[in-house]
């Protein structure tokens, strides 16, 4: 299945290609390279080949004419129960970064039911302009009217690049939008750029558990869709001098065409924010059992900071998945994130790498945690926790 | 009632060690496995077809070793399996793997719940759940985490969802797409005639050819919208750890507590 | 000749680990630590249908060959012995005994409720005075009417407080008794509901301390004529051929404790430093690892090969015998060596490798010791000892006829 094609004539056998696959999908069989099934057609390999042994099967240039006709910058603005989310307004702060780039507008896209004061917020944090589409339908996120009424924004309005937060929501509609318009959606985006030759969004999200980094473009399509994960991005500062327009759109669905109703929302009783905590205190595999949460817990307490785990201590069922920072958890940034008993994995630091200061207490002075972090003890964590714990109950005079 | 679950094999990621000389992925001896939350999903379908009969279909687009999670899917009581597989699927995006899946489910016939994990662990998007519902224009109902109701008979669907902020209920009408998450249920294991069943069962494999309708042009690397152009390692932390060493576990924890108010981060 | 496991084979062998990994594994430290049985494991392995692998599924088994049954050994012993040996003796000693020598009625009465994990088994041949010497073991039966009259204590019987029943062997023939001519002992299905016979825990074992292991007193226990396992006068073949599976399963069961022992020795042969490198770069512990590779391959191979045997419907006490006294001495040394890798860690129970050497132990004392072992393949090779063909041999492996509904 593998698409590359190696030119057995011109491949010196140096294997430089088969070092930088990330897939493992390259080896040396006779000093020759050699492809197999876990190839992904990614062109790491491309460059690295001194001979130009090495092609994949040229793209069609482009889907249809007419891209210079998408521009702009466009986000959209989640919100839920009449309150904007965080990461809405760190879209557009990075919004505003590529519009500038790119010397474009910066467009946010709100739907929803009585929400106008969102729309002035909205241009507080960065937007030109704001789409309003305020309908009974939207009161609620749903799939369908939701993902509606953006096609046929876009299709109306052609933006060059329209940046999702990557919450739950997010992924959901951004998926269903860009399938339908059949354009490129990158998902989980930790880094976007402007291209300087091309003027493309560069795209690059971690992959494979967050052990690699692929950078990723949408050259022939648009507009270039991204979702980005929680705090990956700064939130930029309200600027309540700012002006800008605010545009009424009508619904494009009415209720009768929409296939499902939400018929209640729970919220979770003593709800973990690890996405919004200033500080985290975390445990692993190292903690030991369920019990062994009660000091980090405390810790916590004191600080007024939130419980994190690793994914080696939600597997063991030692404490919920709402806890889990990592690639398959939830991503952090923190002030402060104390890793207690965390070996750190990649899956781990792909989570909380960006955290200001990661504190490691552990007592395998060779695990990996130690290499991210600022601080680090080496010693048993059910000895070192508790002291901490009381040095700052006296210290924060609590 | 009709249920197809999508799965995918995926190198199992937690044993993806890093060559620390090199800084490339060690890939040698990483196992394949079923994507974990595909897992969910086929106890979910199972779990359906005990409730209600019917048929579970596992379907999986891959290379030809992807059959083994297919037969693990059967040994775990599925009725049937199809792979797709095929060159010109190869170097899909989840645009292209969307629509290959969707043609292949379209092919199958009629059905009445589509189910598939949150994400593959590999490439994490979530975005192929979402991306079949849209191609087959049927309600998506992402982040599952129990299924409150389903009447055959007047075609309703309630289902919690799990979000952010906490759990909502929805209603739907079948047809539907599920993407399920990992509180669901507790997945089985194989039984021992279901393994005999996977070990003798014939998969079929279908190419591009074998999908009516399908437009080659959005098969693939040539009909994926994006395009990897550099893959590289993680950039590592800057920085250096400082170590706090002290005579006691006290001293050690006053001179960390010490260092962490000066940074200001408390 | 094909070496190679099937794919249904692979897939069983993926199937028990993850059970072993997920059911077992998680608690068995502690279960350990604090000398716990844990009858739970034991239900979820006769839900899962291990219990009853190779046993037909007319009788109520899941119908795999015996290759399967030493498979399953081996990942139930790669994570803790205390499982392995529920296999021993209920699948291996007792199970696979009734396959070979019970009637019809008897199958349906005992083996499909064993089979499907309903009810547990084990075997009692072992006495306080008697182990090696099987002619000096004690326990009598008489004749009394259509009945039985049991009397005797059995000692070291793995699931002793645990099985609802017990194949015990026993003296049926006083004047034989005392002449020790062996044709004199009978074979018995006792279940616990009978009158007088109790059972005991036995505590302070070296190790398995997560398994139960006990004793079984006979006081004027009254056991059916129809609970007689093949004839008057059988127990001693019955006794022996029952050591062909159980000695089978202890085998498999060695090779997954080798096979832990070698996966804990890599992992921290790579991670621990020492001398400014891995500890793996040094020759010595290069060579504790080569061993264990050595004894892991041997090791399998020697199980597959009586497993073949079985399979084939073939003789293989002398076979199945050699695997056992191999194995078991390759675990106890590779376990051994698994704990001078850790060095002072491995000494403590942070690491599972202290466990490993404990539970390897026994193996080498029980279903014949080692030194019985070397009597035995020395015996063969001399031609002072050959197998006579039994009146029942344990059944021929056949897909079609294990499969059969009924």
């Amino acid at each position: 299945m593998a698409l590359l094609e190696i030119n057995r004539e011109e491949c010196i056998g140096c294997g430089a290609c088969v070092d930088v696959c990330p897939f493992g999908a390259l080896k040396l069989i006779d000093d020759i390279a050699t492809v197999n099934d876990q190839c992904t057609a990614c062109g790491a390999c491309l460059d690295v080949c001194p001979v130009e042994a090495l092609k994949l099967p040229e793209r069609p240039q482009a889907k249809e004419e007419g891209l210079e006709a998408y521009q702009g910058v466009w986000t959209w603005v989640e919100q839920f129960q009449g309150q904007a989310s965080s990461i809405s307004w760190e879209m557009l702060g990075q919004g505003r970064k590529l519009a500038d780039q790119r010397k474009t507008t910066l467009t946010a896209c709100l739907l929803g039911h009585q929400v106008e004061p969102i729309a002035k917020e909205a241009i507080f944090y960065g937007a030109d302009r704001v789409f309003w589409v305020d309908d009974p339908t939207l009161a609620v996120y749903r799939t369908q009217p939701y993902a509606n009424a953006l096609v046929s924004l876009v299709r109306q309005y052609k933006p060059e690049i329209f940046l999702l937060g990557a919450s739950s929501r997010g992924r959901d509609l951004a998926g269903s939008v860009a399938t339908e318009l059949y354009t490129g959606l990158t998902a989980d985006c930790t880094g976007l750029e402007i291209d300087q030759q091309s003027n493309l969004l560069r795209q690059t999200r971690p992959a494979f558990g967050g052990n690699i980094m692929a950078t990723i473009i949408c050259p022939n399509y648009r507009p270039q869709m991204s979702t980005v994960r929680h705090r990956v991005f700064e939130m930029p500062t309200a600027d309540k001098s700012r002006q800008g327009q605010i545009v009424a759109v009508s619904a494009s669905m009415n209720e009768g065409q929409i296939a499902s109703k939400v018929l209640e929302f729970i919220t979770e009783q003593g709800e973990v924010n690890l996405a919004d905590a200033k500080i985290i205190v975390s445990g692993g595999r190292g903690v030991g059992g369920q019990d062994g949460f009660g000091p980090i817990r405390e810790l916590a307490d004191v600080l007024g900071g939130a419980v994190g785990s690793s994914r080696a201590a939600v597997d063991a069922g030692w404490i919920p998945y709402a806890h889990q920072v990592g690639q398959t958890g939830r991503t952090v940034r923190p002030d402060l994130y104390i890793a207690c008993g965390i070996s750190g994995a990649v899956q781990h630091l792909a989570g909380m790498g960006t955290a200001k200061v990661i504190v490691a207490i552990n007592k395998d002075p060779e695990a990996p945690i130690f290499t991210m972090a600022n601080y680090g003890i080496v010693g048993d964590l059910f000895q070192i926790v508790p002291a901490l714990t009381a040095q700052f109950r006296k210290k924060l005079h609590k | 009632m009709n249920i197809i679950v999508c799965i995918k094999q995926v190198p199992d990621t937690t044993e993806v060690k890093i060559n620390p000389e090199t800084g490339t992925l060690i890939r040698e001896g990483v196992p394949s496995i079923v994507n974990p939350f595909d897992m969910y999903a086929i106890e979910e379908g199972l779990r359906l077809k005990e409730q209600f009969g019917g048929k579970v279909t596992v379907v999986s687009m891959g290379p030809p070793q992807a059959k083994e999670a297919l037969k693990e899917a059967v040994a775990m009581g599925a009725d049937e399996a199809v792979l797709l597989s095929d060159r010109a699927f190869a170097g899909s995006d989840t645009w292209a793997t969307a629509y290959t899946l969707s043609q292949a489910i379209r092919k199958l016939g009629q059905f009445d719940v589509i189910l598939c994990g949150k994400q593959a662990i590999d490439g994490d998007t979530g975005q192929v759940g979402p991306g079949i519902a849209r191609q087959l224009g049927i309600t998506q109902l992402t982040y599952v985490f129990k299924i409150l109701k389903l009447d055959p008979q007047s075609r309703a669907l309630v289902v919690e969802r799990l979000l952010e902020e906490g759990r909502e209920v929805v209603e739907a009408q079948l047809p539907a797409l599920l993407t399920v998450v990992k509180d669901i249920n507790q997945p089985r294991y194989p039984t021992f005639l279901g393994i005999r069943r996977a070990t003798k069962l014939d998969i079929p494999v279908w190419g591009a050819a074998d999908l009516p309708e399908t437009d080659a042009g959005k098969l693939g690397l040539k009909g994926s919208p994006t395009q990897v152009v550099k893959v590289f390692s993680p950039p590592k932390r800057e920085g250096t750890v400082v170590l706090i060493q002290a005579e006691t576990v006290d001293e050690a924890a006053a001179a960390l507590a010490d260092r962490l108010l000066a940074e200001k981060v408390i | 000749m094909d070496l190679g496991l099937t794919e249904e084979h692979q897939m069983v062998r993926k199937m028990v680990r993850e059970f072993a990994e997920k059911e077992i594994a998680p608690k068995i430290k502690e279960l350990d630590r604090k000398h716990e049985y844990d009858r739970a494991i034991l239900s979820k392995l006769g839900q899962q249908g291990i219990l009853g692998i190779c046993i037909p599924v007319r009788y109520g088994g899941a119908g795999m060959d015996y290759i399967s049954l030493a498979i399953a050994c081996e990942e139930l012993e790669r994570i803790d012995t205390s499982a392995r040996v529920a296999m021993s003796v209920h699948v291996g000693l007792n199970s696979l005994s009734l396959l070979q020598w019970a009637t019809e009625e008897q199958r349906l009465k005992y083996l499909v409720p064993q089979a499907s994990g309903q009810k547990i088994a084990t075997y009692g041949l072992t006495e306080p005075n008697a182990g090696s010497d099987v002619a000096g073991i004690q326990t009598t039966a008489r004749k009394e009417g259509d009945h039985w009259i049991l009397n005797g204590e059995k000692m070291w019987i793995s699931l002793a407080d645990v099985a609802d029943n017990f194949l015990l062997i026993a003296w049926s023939d006083m004047e034989k008794k005392r002449k020790r001519d062996h044709s004199g002992m009978s074979a018995f299905i006792v279940e616990r509901g009978f009158s007088g016979i109790t059972t005991g825990s036995i505590h302070g074992k070296l190790g398995v301390r997560a398994g139960n292991t006990g004793s079984i007193t006979l006081t004027e226990c009254i056991v059916p004529e129809a609970n007689l396992l093949g004839q008057e006068g059988e127990g001693f073949k019955i006794a022996m051929s029952a050591l062909d599976g159980g000695r089978y399963t202890v085998a498999a069961g060695a090779v997954g404790l080798i096979q832990a022992s070698l996966d804990a020795s890599v992992r921290y042969a790579n991670d621990r430093q020492s001398f400014g490198v891995a500890i793996g770069k040094h020759q010595l512990v290069q060579q504790m690892i080569a061993k264990m590779v050595a004894r892991l391959d041997a090791g399998r191979l020697l199980v597959y090969q009586a497993g073949w045997l079985k399979n084939e419907g073939r003789r293989n006490t002398r076979e199945t015998g050699l695997a056992k006294w191999v194995n078991c001495d390759a675990a106890f040394e590779s376990a051994n060596d698994a704990v001078e890798i850790h060095g002072a860690y491995g000494y403590s129970d942070e690491y599972d490798v202290e466990r490993y050497l404990r539970n390897s132990r026994g193996a080498v004392i029980y279903e014949g010791s080692r030194e019985i072992h070397q009597l035995m393949q020395a015996s063969y090779a001399l031609g002072y000892r050959q197998d006579k063909p039994l009146r029942c041999e344990l059944p021929k492996y056949d897909p079609v006829e294990w499969q059969k509904e009924s």
